[in-house]
Parts: structure tokens; sequence; C-alpha cells
């Protein structure tokens, strides 16, 4: 949705605030186009005139992403709110709503599926190259806990039995979770292997007993 | 073109939407549905010059929106297919 407004003020940047202000952005989000500069007139009597100004906002990158999310849940009736946040690692979308587990999938496939979507559509309009990152109910939250306490055990295992122990496939942010946990750790090192999308973390012990290099596979919680 | 059940016309405006905000030109894009006792086939149709838009590199942006669409049609038990067309 584009916001746009024309103004009238005496001269072109008091005509551009009294825009700004109606339309409650700062100067940083809009673009100005002049339609009229003003005119002081003979004697400031005669043929004054206002400048006048179209002001417009510029679709943000958070704003875009925003709608994005909104129409997705209109197309499927779910009410939603989003909350926007800007963070270090990018611009984050937390949405919520009634029984919304949908946007979320088996294992977050939804809730994947829709930010890389989002993250390829806002490209096409900002030029701004902040990741969009969305949450549904808490769901990345809860499964950056999940994941380490996966990792913890899984390091254990690798530990106690000198095997390398591989976890199921994961999406290239759940695995980096994964690593940095592991880096926490003492007696394991963590890599990856296999080709996306089935690319998987292997915990590797440090110790390793003699013998056949076998690896275990571990199981999700 | 109505649809018999509320699930499709939900899958079919958010693929719709979907390709919309991914082409050049989104006037071109139309969604049309397929409906098997078992299956729905969603065929998208886009703008000849939009078509690797909609799939990206290696299909990754149409399985993508296979994958959102079939949210959008897991309530009504069917698997969900997107093909571009």
């Amino acid at each position: 949705m584009v916001r746009s407004l024309e103004m009238t003020g005496a001269t072109v940047e008091d005509a551009v605030a009294a825009a700004l202000a109606q339309l409650g952005v700062s100067r940083n989000d809009v673009d100005v186009e002049v339609l009229e500069e003003p005119a002081r007139g003979l004697f400031g009597l005669f043929g004054q005139r206002d400048a006048r100004v179209r002001v417009t906002v510029r679709q943000t990158r958070a704003g875009f992403a925003r709608e994005f999310i909104e129409e997705v849940a209109r197309c499927l009736d779910l009410p939603v709110s989003v909350k926007v946040s800007q963070q270090e690692d990018g611009i984050h979308l937390d949405v919520t709503g009634y029984n919304i587990g949908l946007l979320i999938g088996r294992r977050g496939a939804t809730l994947n599926a829709l930010q890389y979507l989002v993250n390829v559509a806002a490209n096409r309009v900002s030029d701004e190259r902040k990741p969009i990152i969305i949450d549904v109910e808490g769901y990345r939250q809860r499964r950056v806990q999940a994941l380490e306490s996966l990792a913890r055990r899984a390091a254990q295992r690798a530990r106690r039995t000198g095997t390398r122990v591989a976890l199921e496939p994961m999406t290239a942010a759940e695995r980096r979770i994964v690593h940095l946990a592991v880096q926490r750790m003492g007696g394991v090192s963590s890599e990856s292997q296999g080709e996306e999308p089935f690319r998987r973390v292997v915990i590797v012990p440090h110790q390793r007993p003699a013998g056949p290099r076998r690896t275990h596979r571990a199981r999700q919680p | 073109m109505s649809s018999p059940e509320p699930g499709l016309e939900a899958m079919r405006s958010l693929v719709a939407f979907l390709a919309r905000s991914l082409v050049d030109n989104p006037d071109a894009v139309e969604v049309r549905e397929v409906v098997r006792d078992d299956a729905v086939v969603l065929e998208l149709k886009v703008d000849p010059a939009d078509v690797g838009k909609v799939i990206g590199r290696q299909g990754r942006v149409v399985r993508a929106i296979r994958t959102v669409a079939r949210a959008a049609g897991a309530r009504g038990g069917r698997r969900v297919e997107v093909d571009v067309v």
C-alpha cells in the first residue's frame, strides 16, 4: 500500500513538515516531489503563492514484510498480529494469533518456506539486504532450546561411545545453532555433511577408540 | 470460477498472491485448480519472462510455494501440487 499526500505551505520545507506530521513518519521515510515552488509576489502582496509538494511514504523493507505476512494470513483466514523489531541480525517479525500452528508446519517447514519467500520478494522492492526473520508463536525460540539440548545429548553420547553422532537433516540456520552449541562443549567438535536439503550436523569426539569408524544417528527430540 | 470448498479458494488466492509478489508482471499471474479425488493441482501461469522467478534456482522458489500451499490445503486432507505451466 503506497501512502501519499499533497500539501501546501509558505515554503517547501513548511509543506513537507506538515505532510510528515500528518503521515506520522520521518523525513528519511519519504520521497518529496515539489509540484509548485512558492512565489513571494509583488511587494509580498500580489501573486503570492504557496509551495505545493507531494510526499510519498517509501515502502520500507520491514513494512513490506509485515504486509506480506498479513496478506498470507488473510488468504488463510487466520487472524494474526505482527510485531516488527529491528535487531542486529535482521528484521524480526513475531507473528501471534489463535490456532496458527498451520503457519509453522512440520518442523517449521511452512515457516521456513514463508521466510524464504518474503526475503526473495522483499529483495525485489528494497535495496536493503537485511535478512527478514519470521517467528510464529515463539517457535524459533523454542527450537533453539530444543536444538541446544539435542546437541548436548548427542555430544555426551559421542564422548561416551567415542563414535561420530549424526543428527537429523536441518536448515543452515539450525545447523549453525548446533555448531555454536557444540563449540561451547569440551571433548567434541562438529561438522556438516551431505547435500542440501539433507545436509546434517555430525558430532565428532576428539578421542576415538581403535577400530572402524562408525556413525550413529541421533534421534530428534 | 467458484470453489467447492473454502480450502481451495484459500490455496488459490495464496498461490496467486505469492506469485504476484515475485514477478515483474503481476497482471499476467493466473492460478487454475484441477481437483481430483485425492489431490489438488494448482496450475500457476505467469508471463513467460517471469517463469524463472517463480521457479528459482534449482526450483527453490516453487518448492517454497508448494510448502505454503500445502499448509493451506492441509485442512482438506488432500495432496497439493503446484505446477508452473
